[in-house]
């Protein structure tokens, strides 16, 4: 039994106040670095597992599963439209730049953006930017009741908070991020549309050329709405059922869920493009 | 059981609607609903304005806390490394795992740096950069100040005649614009080294091939030039939106909850209008 040090008065970490810290090395960082994450990764599987377990064994609570979906789903509407939007026409416009260098025929344009959006950019631009609005609304939440002691009275409910918190949010995230995106990524196509023609004089027909898609692109765009769909609020759930330290520590959660949901989804899409590449 | 009372947001205050005129009210809670996001757009941007206002006089001739702006920097800047790393890398891989099919097609394995190049110089390395940056920094930085706004930190600063502007918020405007330029150079370079790897295992493109791509006369220092001076301008927009919602936080912890949310979005919506009117005038 070591006694409690001065300099750390209260359990700065999750709760253990034990020992005061060896002197650490640089190996010793690193340790803790990969331990830390190790148990990060342990945890999350651990959440991700029961979630997908009261998900078919859970108790259903009416409506909200609804009041999820509304608030994910139709609350981001006008955010994803405008900057899907606007990320529509820089793309059309870069890429015609860009095209007119090497080849002044814009004929296949249209149905080269077409095919880069359904298999890639819509998918993973509009599910960066839905990671910030629903990540953070997410881990705000369940982040706040943690730290006002609302998930301690909901496990005193025998209520376990992942069948009562996270479910809900998980199966909302699913439908709403792959119908968000289908949306988002029409809007893109018809705003890069609408600047072809007016700054490359590209007619509509000519533009919506669908002659590039096959089954291999749709198949990959569905399947990372869906990862991503999946991956969004379960980062985010568990950073911010893990916050800790008050109102700040809302923020910190917060933050968290953000930049891993962005990292989540930025590693997801390496791996199923290279995995789509290798397979298509 | 009964729910768990979430953490709401402000609820708007309802007109108390008379039983006989159902249309008219629905009309009228619309107008007021536009009308009240009107207002509240307009007392953002004002703020906004203002807060940018008060940072520029207090930098011509610079009044700032040398010690913050030190400690800001590297809790900012250095400690962004790892992720920012990470992101550049994966993001340079993605971008020639997308550009392989093409590349194959047309038989063009020569211009497959030159293509990569293009893309990451000018908008992806900036635009996803901003994003990691906003998410990481632009969001701790309004949770610290929401922190201190509701616990009357700020005010303790005003009652000591410790100027809050330059004592809290010059040091992190300038630290958040200045993490992410450096940041945007750094995620430039490991973007194209991670592009040249995956080019190389993926399509058999030597990295000598694709360092000729790059530098063989297409791509110019206009467009290098072009994304770092975007970069700087998202950096401006982020500093701005997270210190003006951190410091306009009301209603406690639940507040900062809402603030942070509402730094991100703002962020983020800003970072790609601003993307895009660039694009058109500095192309």
């Amino acid at each position: 039994m070591t006694a409690p040090s001065a300099d750390h008065p209260s359990g700065s970490s999750n709760g253990d106040v034990a020992a005061p810290l060896p002197p650490t090395g640089l190996v010793a960082s690193l340790g803790a670095t990969v331990l830390d994450a190790l148990r990060a990764a342990l945890e999350l599987y651990s959440v991700f597992v029961r979630t997908l377990y009261y998900i078919f064994r859970g108790r259903r609570e009416k409506g909200a599963l609804i009041k999820q979906m509304f608030e994910m789903g139709n609350r981001s509407v006008f955010f994803i439209s405008i900057t899907m939007g606007f990320i529509g026409m820089i793309l059309v416009y870069q890429s015609g730049l860009q095209l007119r260098r090497v080849v002044p025929d814009f004929t296949m344009l249209g149905a080269t953006y077409l095919e880069l959006l359904v298999r890639d950019l819509g998918p993973s631009i509009a599910s960066l930017i839905l990671a910030t609005r629903i990540g953070a609304g997410i881990a705000a939440e369940i982040g706040s009741m943690v730290v006002t002691e609302q998930v301690d009275a909901l496990r005193m409910c025998a209520a376990d908070p992942i069948d009562f918190l996270l479910v809900p949010r998980f199966l909302a995230g699913l439908i709403m991020t792959t119908m968000l995106i289908v949306w988002a990524s029409t809007v893109a196509f018809f705003m890069g549309a609408v600047t072809a023609h007016f700054t490359y004089d590209l007619s509509f027909q000519t533009f919506c050329n669908t002659q590039l898609i096959d089954v291999g692109d749709v198949v990959t765009g569905m399947t990372k709405c869906v990862a991503y769909g999946a991956a969004i609020p379960l980062v985010s759930g568990y950073c911010g059922l893990s916050t800790f330290g008050g109102s700040e520590g809302v923020g910190w959660a917060t933050t968290r869920a953000v930049v891993n949901s962005s990292l989540a989804i930025i590693v997801l899409d390496f791996f199923i493009s290279g995995a789509a590449f290798l397979i298509f | 059981m009964a729910a768990v009372p979430a953490p709401d947001r402000d609820p708007a205050p309802r007109p108390p609607s008379a039983e006989g005129a159902d249309a008219r009210g629905a009309l009228d809670s619309f107008a007021e609903g536009v009308g009240q996001s009107f207002l509240q757009i307009a007392a953002t941007a004002g703020g906004m304005g203002v807060l940018l206002g008060q940072i520029l006089a207090r930098l011509f001739p610079p009044r700032i806390d040398k010690t913050e702006l030190w400690r800001n920097l590297y809790k900012m800047s250095v400690k962004s490394l790892p992720i920012v790393v990470v992101t550049a890398l994966f993001t340079g891989a993605i971008m020639v795992i997308q550009a392989a099919p093409i590349v194959k097609r047309y038989g063009a394995e020569g211009l497959l740096g030159w293509g990569a190049g293009f893309g990451t110089l000018r908008e992806i390395a900036p635009l996803l950069t901003a994003l990691m940056i906003s998410g990481r920094v632009g969001a701790n930085n309004t949770a610290e100040l929401g922190t201190m706004v509701v616990t009357e930190q700020v005010d303790a600063l005003r009652a000591l005649a410790i100027d809050p502007i330059s004592f809290l918020i010059l040091p992190r405007f300038i630290s958040i614009t200045a993490t992410l330029f450096m940041m945007t150079l750094y995620a430039d370079c490991l973007a194209l080294v991670g592009a040249a790897l995956t080019g190389d295992g993926l399509l058999q493109v030597t990295p000598q091939s694709f360092y000729n791509g790059i530098v063989g006369g297409l791509l110019g220092f206009g467009d290098v030039a072009n994304g770092v001076f975007k970069s700087f301008v998202f950096g401006l927009v982020i500093a701005l939106s997270s210190c003006h919602f951190g410091l306009s936080t009301t209603g406690g912890a639940p507040g900062v909850g809402r603030s942070v949310t509402a730094t991100v979005v703002a962020s983020a919506a800003g970072v790609f209008i601003i993307d895009y009117l660039l694009s058109f005038i500095l192309g």
